[in-house]
């Protein structure tokens, strides 16, 4: 799924500034699954708002809603009168919701109150791991299933490089904690599959274009649109 | 700690206003005047059996905390705390069972984790984080509850008032008991006298 974060309050209270009326908007989907963005969220972000707001004597109405999808038209829909009372709006969704809103309700201000940042999966409760670039072309059918283009540090396509040691990057998280060498899990994973052969393989350098690169991507399935 | 017979409470989640738990009510800032509302999350099985045994035992405690009574402060989630304090309430504390023997196994740890988080979220705001914390007992230590209550209290009225508190006077308690209409139990019948109810 889409994972995005908050952003540190007092960027979000500065967009606030000069704002009598302000909604914070969530999203019911992506975002509420990665506990950022959702109704609960955004009734905390509220509340923490208008605290901020009280104590240093601004006379500001804040308040909060959700839908289920901010993405989507038919979704916006749904919270469009409540939008439309409130000249600035935080949107808790992820950039595409964000979008969507500012995109619906033109030209209302509708400013992120959250910053996107992957797609990715929960490894356990409350953990998310990024899994996928959207790159558009994907090769995870000869890597065993584990994605170089995400994985790697360098999303190299002919791995490992003299970085990996005993199954570690070189490179550790901002946490500096370590990661796994995706090229050492692939070569761990083929030869699990009797598939080491794989690992011989010359990669030309990747086709970019197909991601976002090429600039903005757009898909039509024309036997679906209404007729 | 816990079982030491007239110590407080443990409150193993406190990260900040240590200094003022310490301290004896007498040496912390007067605020002349100044009586606190505080809200009080208390578990059904421990803390709320606690404070009845506070009053079996005739244990003096101040009049200042309101108590909302909880199946288990596992309910307590962080907009609880936050609306709490927005409703006016000068400190707001939950009182679960011990670490290791909530009744439902995890919910006190849930509570301690959300209580951590709320004082981040108050830090961020500029609200002094020691307005809220997480406090264990068992149902049989009324001795710490009421200390306990006395601790907090001369926390708080070192603290001064919540910034956003409505009015002079108001009363948030009512307010409160309101939004957790939903959440909490109701009252054990007199068991909560400093509620007027």
């Amino acid at each position: 799924m889409i994972t995005a974060e908050r952003k540190p309050f007092a960027e979000i209270y500065g967009m606030t500034e000069g704002h009598d009326k302000v909604l914070v908007a969530g999203c019911d989907t992506c975002v509420a699954v990665c506990l950022t963005g959702g109704e609960k969220e955004a009734e905390i972000l509220a509340a923490e708002l208008r605290i901020k707001a009280k104590e240093d004597g601004r006379d500001v109405q804040i308040e909060h809603t959700a839908a289920i999808r901010q993405c989507e038209w038919e979704y916006l829909d749904a919270i469009g009168a409540k939008v439309e009372e409130y000249p600035l709006v935080l949107s808790m969704a992820c950039g595409i919701g964000i979008q969507s809103m500012a995109e619906k309700f033109a030209p209302r201000l509708i400013m992120p109150a959250v910053n996107t940042n992957m797609l990715g999966m929960p490894q356990e409760h409350a953990v998310w791991l990024e899994r996928c670039a959207a790159c558009g072309d994907c090769v995870i059918d000869e890597t065993a299933g584990i994605c170089p283009v995400v994985r790697c540090s360098k999303s190299l396509m002919n791995g490992p490089c003299g970085g990996s040691h005993d199954g570690k990057c070189e490179v550790t998280t901002p946490e500096k904690e370590d990661i796994d060498c995706a090229w050492a899990l692939i070569w761990d994973r083929l030869k699990a599959q009797g598939r080491e052969e794989l690992m011989l393989v010359n990669r030309p350098p990747k086709d970019w274009s197909k991601s976002s690169s090429g600039g903005p991507r757009k898909m039509v399935r024309e036997e679906a649109k209404p007729v | 700690m816990a079982d030491e017979p007239t110590g407080p409470a443990t409150a193993p989640s406190e990260v900040a206003g240590a200094a003022a738990e310490a301290q004896p009510q007498a040496e912390l800032p007067a605020n002349e005047g100044f009586e606190p509302e505080i809200i009080v999350f208390a578990c059904h099985y421990c803390a709320y059996a606690a404070a009845d045994l506070a009053g079996s035992m005739r244990l003096q405690y101040p009049t200042n905390i309101r108590m909302i009574k909880l199946p288990c402060t596992g309910k307590l989630e962080v907009i609880h705390l936050l609306r709490a304090l927005e409703a006016g309430a000068d400190g707001v504390y939950a009182a679960g069972c011990l670490e290791g023997e909530c009744h439902y196994l995890k919910g006190n740890l849930w509570a301690k984790k959300r209580v951590g988080y709320v004082k981040k979220l108050l830090e961020e705001i500029g609200v002094d984080p020691g307005r809220v914390e997480m406090y264990n007992m068992s149902s049989a230590m009324g001795p710490q509850f009421a200390e306990t209550a006395r601790s907090f209290t001369a926390r708080i009225r070192g603290l001064g008032p919540n910034p956003v508190r409505p009015r002079e006077g108001f009363t948030a308690a009512e307010v409160v008991r309101r939004q957790m209409a939903d959440v909490a139990l109701p009252d054990d019948a007199g068991a909560d006298s400093t509620t007027g109810s």
